[in-house]
């Protein structure tokens, strides 16, 4: 099991545990977690799934994916330099404990 | 905020995007969302593509069984409803009547099923069911045949191409994708699949699905002993219909997405909605269009201040290794220009319709953002920027 710690805006911390293979997104929509909506269902058509990944898991998840970056444009919350879509992080033991921080809007 | 109770009748994912978006907008009425099918509202679109490949059913439940409860949204699938009393205001489910102070119907769409002899041969792919049970027809060597080179039968044929099945595909259009793309796409997507293996028949459409295949318009006889009807589907508008609200290929709207009745709208695959821009009446069958709707509705519903639906519409479809993405409208008349990277402009009278890309979300999320644009850019002054979309 993977631990994942998604922290709202208003700073509610909700710790779900997921398997390897499953996504960031994909684990949220699964338990019903309110912030991440997950539109197109990982297929990378939307940014309704944007996360800010923690500092201290900024190496482990690793570089954004093909086409990933373009999309994020139309994240209606700030982009920066931890942005990600939760979608195209897929858990594995080594992410064991990764925290992300949601934005105050996904739509 | 709003209070009053509110009846969704289509549990697919804009039937329920209306229920959640509801919740958001504050409002605090009951909410029953009715669906035909069984089980938890799920994912359509990876039913031809992912799903077919993985066969995880459980990772296309768009919420969990508990996120109702929590939401305090009533949800009941497996029921149909029989009929809208729009007089009593109230809809009819068996013997039960459930209130309603708004209503909002998300029926969606079926199949067509064009009169052909044999037709029955020929299996769906719309529902869960439907696509578990072309995966496990797949378990073993096949000759599929195709009936449709729409996005649905190209997605599955792509898929039992890329699993090593001997794929044929029976068009009626002189092209794949006719309705949806320019003819310079619909090209490159022939090129694909024959690539693939896959033999296309285009320009012949099927007169019979026989117990050994397909026979074509021109007395082709194509093997098959796992045939896939995909010929595009109607609007389920029966319902309001029978409520007496006026049908335009779809259940008629206006701006607001509300049928003549005001308390009553539609959304998604069956709404027939005037096109932000043009006004003439189009309906779409995708996503965006479902969940866009919805949130307008739940809007107007939940903040009493109509909203005008207005978003630009946007379309993906994953063939092999590519995706195909359109943002915008275009008709199958319109001009097109292929760029370098073979990307598809489309105009009408000058102006931006629709944007086609492949593999370049980059450009696909710029032209979403210029045709949101009022005006929408024109032929001309994107040809003065060479037609780099990232200039303009």
């Amino acid at each position: 099991m993977v631990k994942v710690t998604y922290v709202a805006h208003d700073g509610t911390r909700t710790e779900l545990e997921g398997d390897p293979g499953d996504s960031v997104m994909s684990l949220a929509i699964a338990n019903g977690l309110d912030g991440i909506v997950g539109e197109c269902g990982g297929s990378m058509m939307c940014a309704t799934c944007h996360c800010y990944v923690d500092d201290d898991w900024q190496a482990a998840t690793g570089a954004r994916m093909d086409g990933e970056e373009d999309m994020l444009e139309s994240a209606v919350c700030e982009v920066t330099g931890r942005s990600r879509l939760s979608c195209q992080i897929t858990l594995s033991e080594a992410l064991d404990g990764l925290v992300v921080h949601l934005p105050e809007e996904q739509v | 905020m709003s209070a009053g109770r509110v009846v969704i009748i289509g549990a697919g994912q804009g039937g329920l995007q209306a229920a959640m978006s509801l919740r958001q907008e504050g409002h605090s009425g009951p909410i029953t969302l009715i669906g035909g099918e069984p089980g938890l509202p799920y994912q359509r679109p990876a039913l031809s593509k992912a799903f077919l490949k993985t066969g995880e059913a459980d990772k296309l439940a768009l919420r969990p069984e508990s996120f109702f409860a929590t939401k305090d949204i009533t949800l009941r699938t497996g029921e149909w409803v029989d009929a809208i009393d729009r007089e009593a205001g109230v809809v009819r489910v068996g013997a039960e009547a459930l209130p309603f102070d708004h209503l909002i119907l998300a029926t969606g769409t079926r199949n067509l099923r064009p009169a052909i002899p044999g037709i029955d041969r020929a299996l769906d792919l719309r529902t869960l069911d439907d696509a578990a049970a072309l995966r496990a027809a797949l378990d073993r060597p096949r000759k599929v045949a195709v009936i449709g080179g729409g996005f649905i039968g190209l997605e599955f044929a792509a898929v039992a191409a890329g699993l090593g099945h001997e794929v044929s595909v029976a068009e009626a259009a002189p092209r794949l994708m006719a309705r949806a793309v320019s003819p310079e796409m619909s090209r490159r997507f022939r090129e694909l699949h024959e690539a693939l293996g896959t033999a296309l028949h285009l320009a012949n459409g099927v007169t019979e699905v026989t117990e050994t295949g397909l026979t074509l318009a021109d007395g082709t006889e194509i093997a098959g002993d796992l045939v896939l009807l995909a010929a595009g589907v109607r609007p389920n508008t029966e319902l309001a219909e029978a409520a007496g609200l006026e049908i335009a290929n779809g259940i008629a709207v206006d701006a607001e997405l509300r049928t003549r009745d005001p308390r009553i709208f539609a959304l998604g695959d069956c709404a027939a909605f005037p096109e932000p821009g043009s006004g003439r009446r189009i309906r779409l069958e995708s996503v965006q269009a479902a969940t866009d709707h919805a949130r307008a509705i739940a809007r107007t519903i939940g903040t009493g201040t109509a909203t005008p639906y207005a978003a630009v519409p946007w379309f993906w479809s994953d063939q092999s290794n590519l995706k195909l993405q359109i943002a915008g409208l275009a008709d199958p008349t319109d001009d097109s220009v292929t760029l370098e990277d073979g990307a598809v402009l489309r105009f009408r009278d000058g102006r931006l319709t629709a944007v086609e890309t492949i593999n370049n979300a980059k450009i696909h999320m710029k032209a979403r953002r210029l045709l949101a644009a009022a005006p929408v850019p024109t032929r001309d002054s994107l040809l003065q920027r060479n037609y780099d979309l990232t200039a303009a």
